[in-house]
């Protein structure tokens, strides 16, 4: 195996620290966000928010408030496009979704915006929309999946409860299986809109030592990003101008558009910093509409502040998992045999697949000899869900990991062996069967770790449908014919079947590179987990200690990115890039590639970011941790078409072969002499053609052909699709490791210390790295701690709208030493410069390393749901038997 | 009238530089007046409309309402506006009453602590999410309890003394200072008054819609602190669910006086289960003349919680308050 992992290259920028270039704006507040623009004449608008779960409007009295000075215009949802539905079927079979528009008519949750006020400042907008007259036709309501799920429960939407894509219907809990939820159980329920099944799980179970037969609640939380989603709209010469707070620059136009109303070429999307997504600004937000709308009823510029309470509404939320799971386990620890029953809150709007992606997480995790999976998306009147930071991924460790830990300790296996002779390695298949997959089970998600293929990833071309919020499932096909290499086969470990005959029949997806056993070894030893280990259930006072491990794992890169580059006749490079600068780094980091690759100066590179009209290059949305592998990918590709036209250039001007020059220095040098990058910019624009981009290649999307032809004969233009193409899927491993105090008489606990292991491929930057492991396993402690998501049922009512009651983690609530990490440093196979994605996985590792110490310090049987807080572990531990709230979401 | 947040509505607004200033704005505008210290508590009303005065008062140029300076009796006065990082950094406090200083150092967070006060920690309203999200609720002058009902999420809420009202003190300093035997001077336009703290702090069946004895033109101008109980043996805990920026679930303030062992003299205060600090008088009475031991620390725990009443979602917080005495009373316990 060790033959076939590339040598590391020796790199000059890829895997050095460096200074960010938009670091010293940060901290000195130069940097501008959306709330941070003005314009001539700007107003301020502000929201009327639905104060029921569910009701129909009937009527909207704005006159008293548009009678008042300084008011300008009201917008409600009667001026609000509606996206269009997908075309095609027949109007039984089309899609009955119900499109999430900037305002409704008819709200589906409390909060949900119902109408906006322009008006000359904020006070004034404010007041103009307490008098604002609604009538109300109140609907019936539900907040809790639970509560639609049992017989005779209310539905969220006149058309059902659940998505059985590409429908909504309705599906009720079965009278006998009643029963189990009444005793708190999930029951394993059949017709299920995902089933799936991976080899023999009857005999799987037969085979186990030992069987764990448990229900585990996971709630929903808000994504909380610090910068709430403000977005500032003018209209210059018929186009749109955005100034908006979003995750992707280039993929947020499309959406922008369709919520508008108005062809992708009139839109410009400015956004040049943004203050966190974590998923639910993965396009924007259809809140952008409203300022864009309200501009051109005015005429004048328009920005809508949206606030902290907003954020808690239309900011989304992670979908909540009420899971089932039967696992078996052979004397060693390996896994026989799983089945699981995973339901999902997916709000009111379109179908969110984690529940689904719990399902195929749990096969990127452990690589069970069997599974059979059924999931459903429930629909609640309840804020919209959204891929949040591992959507699926995260639920699947923090509810599985605790089951793993819980059997190694009756097996006497040691809790870091247990997870490594589960582990999948270098060509694992996992997910569903190809049949599920690519049949109803795409449609539900049941893929979703599958990294974006070509189709997927260019769906949202100009023209299509808006672009897809996290990457689809790969095309089974494309990697079956390339992916000739066996199944990966794990010491220890049987052959995994999938439920397809083999021989010529599609394969189950794969993995590129898979190195969490590495990354387990690594992480023990810096943890040293043999010592620390010995420290389990060691009380000193009222204080007990517990150290855990826990492993996350998540889609990790897309391909078929453009990649866009030009060097000036100044001799500057510059990296025309559509990625959104998140505050992961990544808009910098990919850009560094093509540096690498030109071997020129980072100092004189110059990246041209988030700005739609400032020629930039197609780009994959920011979610899936898809950036840094994509554009790498894509920025190589520009930069080595770069460099064959810098070859080529002195070949021309100085004689001989362009293979016989070489480039480095900021120069293309070789027998005949040499050229600067300058004068090589220079003699592009005279050739023309290609060399100055006056011609591209056709296999550009449209966005990267029009950036290009706008640059034409500006210089030396290196610009490509990346057509390197790869085996597998792209999957990223975290192994993490916490060491927790609990005070047993209070039930508050600490985490002590905690380090994080990526197996991540190659290291881009090291510091942004380690943010990316860290800043995810602290919102992983959050996750399993102290964050909230709370709703009054009986008047469907959110509570927790303050960062007091919906607590995140903060800095004081993080070990006060430091928090060590490493990586493992293997490059992926499949992509050439080998990094793999790191967004999403470590805050799965982090929130299962944290409960999973948590149960070691306290015991396996306290804790089955999410926040594990202090007033449950009190309570649970004072009456020696597990005390929760049952079933019950959102408490 | 549609319901909007975070804008806050327009006021007019005073400056006062003297105490005298302030006590005839408050007499003046006593109909609809809001008196300003860290603003902590009065900004989320503000900004949310759900309290609406049309004059708002100041306090922080009114310079004699902060510091802290020491009495005659060796005791303490600190001024209302002393903000919560001094008192829990103050040399004198540390020395004499570090139950206050401990407990005023585990409010909120460090940029809380700079910017809030302990008069206005004290005077704070509650956090029942019912009642601050705006719902008209008995507190509000409705006729519910939006956090007692079946469906209700009352965590948080009280275990004793629920009157209609189920909603409790979250205060830290608020407890400390009933254990201290402390006392709230009370300035108007008619003159000044002294309230024992234990007597400041008023629950529902006095008055639902108020959270202390203070009136309509009142202001709190200091907190003296008696030599009483200076260098007692404390004991300040705070449980919560983040280690920073959290109210407590139930937190415990204790000063007991021990001689040759034996407990002489006790004061063990509760917060966060009712709507007023709890002052324990029986435990206080029971501990009197008892060996300090796990024995008697096990019988305070479990008298303490008598006559609890758990809601349906705060069944936790009897073992907890229970255990946090007990921890109070034991011999090794060390503040």
């Amino acid at each position: 195996m060790a033959d076939n992992i590339p040598k590391k290259p020796d790199y000059k920028l890829i895997g050095q620290n460096y200074v960010l270039p938009d670091l010293v704006a940060k901290v000195t507040g130069r940097a501008k966000y959306a709330e941070d623009f003005r314009a001539e004449g700007m107003l301020f608008a502000r929201l009327l928010l639905s104060p029921l779960p569910h009701a129909r409007i009937r009527k909207i009295d704005a006159s008293a408030a548009l009678a008042m000075p300084g008011v300008v215009a009201i917008l409600t949802g009667e001026d609000v496009p509606k996206p269009q539905q997908p075309p095609g079927g027949d109007a039984a079979q089309r899609p009955n979704t119900v499109p999430e528009v900037a305002l409704a008519t008819e709200p589906l949750y409390q909060g949900e915006p119902i109408a906006a006020v322009a008006a000359i400042d904020e006070l004034t907008a404010a007041e103009a929309i307490e008098k604002i007259k609604v009538e109300y036709e109140p609907l019936p309501f539900v907040v809790d999946p639970m509560v639609t799920l049992r017989p005779g429960g209310p539905n969220p939407r006149a058309e059902g409860n659940i998505w059985r894509p590409p429908q909504v219907q309705e599906f009720k809990i079965p009278a006998a299986a009643v029963k189990d939820l009444d005793e708190g159980r999930i029951p394993f329920l059949e017709d299920t809109p995902i089933r799936w099944q991976v080899g023999d799980v009857d005999a799987g179970f037969k085979n186990a030592d030992y069987v764990l037969d448990e229900t585990i609640v996971h709630q929903s939380t808000g994504h909380q990003p610090m910068e709430p989603r403000t977005a500032m709209a003018m209209w210059r010469n018929g186009k749109l101008l955005l100034y908006g707070s979003t995750q992707s620059v280039a993929r947020t136009v499309a959406n922008v558009a369709q919520w508008v109303g108005i062809p992708e070429k009139d839109v410009v999307v400015i956004s040049e910093y943004t203050g966190g997504g974590f998923g639910g600004k993965i396009p924007g937000a259809q809140t952008m509409a409203i300022p864009a709308l309200l501009a051109k009823k005015t005429g004048r510029p328009v920005q809508m502040r949206i606030s902290r309470e907003e954020e808690n509404y239309i900011g989304r939320a992670r979908t909540g998992i009420h899971m089932r799971v039967k696992i078996g386990f052979r004397k060693d620890g390996r896994i026989t045999a799983m089945d699981m029953c995973v339901i999902g809150d997916c709000g009111p709007y379109a179908n969110q697949g984690d529940a689904g992606t719990v399902g195929s997480t749990a096969t990127a995790l452990y690589n069970p000899e069997s599974i059979r999976f059924r999931g459903v998306s429930v629909l609640t009147n309840t804020p919209p869900r959204v891929s949040q930071r591992a959507p699926g991924g995260e639920q699947a460790s923090t509810m599985l990991e605790p089951m793993i830990s819980k059997a190694a300790r009756h097996l006497g296996v040691d809790q870091v062996a247990i997870r490594k002779i589960n582990a999948p390695i270098t060509g694992t298949e996992f997910g569903p069967p190809p049949a599920a997959a690519a049949g109803g089970g795409r449609g539900a998600g049941a893929a979703a770790p599958a990294a974006t293929a070509a189709s997927g990833g260019r769906a949202g071309a100009p023209g299509g449908p808006p672009a897809v919020a996290q990457p689809q499932p790969a095309e089974q096909g494309r990697a079956t014919g390339r992916g000739q290499q066996a199944a990966g086969q794990v010491p220890g470990q049987q052959p995994v079947a999938a439920a397809a005959p083999a021989g010529g029949a599609p394969r189950r997806a794969f993995f590129t590179s898979a190195y969490l056993r590495e990354a387990l070894d690594k992480g023990a030893e810096l943890f040293k987990w043999e010592e620390r280990k010995l420290r389990n259930g060691q009380r000193i006072g009222t204080k007990v200690t517990g150290v855990g491990v826990g492993v996350g794992t998540f889609t990790a890169g897309s391909i078929a990115m453009d990649g866009l580059l030009l060097v000036r006749p100044d001799g500057k490079l510059c990296v025309q890039t559509g990625i959104g600068n998140l505050g992961t780094g990544s808009v910098h980091d990919c850009s560094r590639v093509a540096a690498e690759v030109l071997n020129f100066p980072w100092e004189k590179t110059e990246v041209v970011w988030g700005d739609t009209s400032k020629n930039l290059a197609w780009s994959s949305p920011q979610a899936g941790s898809q950036t840094i592998h994509a554009h790498t990918r894509a920025n190589h590709a520009a930069a080595m078409d770069m460099k064959q036209k810098l070859q080529e250039i002195a070949a021309k001007k100085l004689g001989g072969s362009p293979a016989s020059y070489s480039v480095a220095n900021e120069r293309v040098s070789g027998p005949g002499g040499g050229l600067t990058f300058a004068q090589a910019a220079q003699e592009a624009i005279k050739l023309g053609g290609k060399y100055d981009g006056h011609e591209v290649s056709d296999d550009l999307n449209a966005m990267t052909k029009t950036s290009a032809a706008a640059l034409a004969g500006q210089g030396l233009m290196g610009v490509a699709r990346d057509n390197y193409g790869r085996k597998g899927n792209t999957q990223t491993w975290v192994a993490s490791f916490a060491e927790i105090e609990v005070d047993v008489e209070t039930g508050e606990y600490r985490l002590v210390d905690y380090c994080a292991v990526a197996d991540c491929g190659t290291v881009i930057n090291p510091r942004g790295l380690a943010a990316q492991i860290h800043g995810g396993g602290v919102q992983g402690f959050g996750q399993i701690k102290s964050q909230k998501w709370v709703y009054d049922q009986r008047y469907g009512v959110s509570l927790a709208n303050r960062f007091h009651y919906n607590k995140p983690p903060t800095i004081l609530d993080i070990p006060l030493q430091e928090m060590l990490w490493a990586a493992v440093e293997i490059p992926d196979p499949q992509t050439p410069v080998g990094a793999k994605g790191i967004g999403e996985p470590a805050i799965a590792a982090g929130a299962a390393a944290a409960i999973c110490a948590l149960n070691a310090a306290i015991g396996d049987d306290y804790l089955r749901r999410t926040p594990a807080t202090p007033s449950m572990i009190m309570a649970s531990l004072d009456a020696k038997k597990r005390v929760d709230e049952g079933l019950v979401t959102h408490v | 009238m549609a319901t909007i947040h975070d804008v806050m509505p327009a006021f007019e607004l005073f400056q006062p530089a003297s105490v005298a200033d302030t006590l005839s704005l408050l007499d003046r505008h006593r109909k609809s007046v809001w008196v300003l210290a860290g603003g902590l508590d009065t900004f989320d009303w503000l900004k949310d409309r759900n309290k609406r005065p049309q004059v708002v008062i100041d306090l922080s140029g009114v310079t004699e309402l902060s510091g802290i300076k020491s009495t005659a009796d060796g005791g303490l006065e600190i001024g209302a506006t002393t903000s919560l990082t001094e008192i829990a950094n103050h040399a004198d406090v540390k020395a004499k009453f570090g139950l206050l200083a401990h407990a005023a150092g585990l409010v909120a967070s460090p940029q809380i602590r700079n910017q809030g006060t302990l008069g206005g920690n004290v005077s704070q309203d509650t956090r029942c999410w019912y009642y601050r999200s705006g719902w008209t609720c008995y507190r509000a002058g409705g006729n519910i309890c939006y956090a007692d009902t079946p469906t209700s999420i009352n965590r948080e809420h009280a275990i004793f003394d629920a009157s209609r009202c189920v909603a409790v003190n979250p205060s830290d300093t608020a407890p400390a200072l009933v254990a201290l035997d402390a006392q709230m001077v009370i300035r108007n336009a008619s003159g000044e008054r002294v309230v024992p703290a234990e007597e400041f702090f008023i629950g529902p069946s006095t008055d639902i819609t108020r959270m202390t004895v203070m009136l309509p033109g009142d202001l709190l101008t200091s907190i003296r602190v008696p030599a009483t109980w200076a260098n007692a043996k404390f004991y300040f805990e705070k449980v919560r669910d983040r280690q920073v920026w959290d109210f407590p679930l139930v937190n415990v303030a204790s000063a007991l006086k021990i001689s040759g062992g034996k407990i002489d003299q006790a004061r063990v205060v509760v917060n966060a289960v009712a709507a007023h600090p709890m002052r324990l008088r029986n435990v206080e009475a029971a501990l009197a003349g008892k060996t300090q031991n796990e024995e008697t620390a096990t019988m305070a725990g479990e008298m303490a919680v008598q006559g609890a009443q758990p809601l349906a979602h705060n069944g936790y917080k009897i073992p907890l308050m229970r255990n946090l005495v007990r921890r109070a009373i034991r011999a090794e316990a060390t503040s």
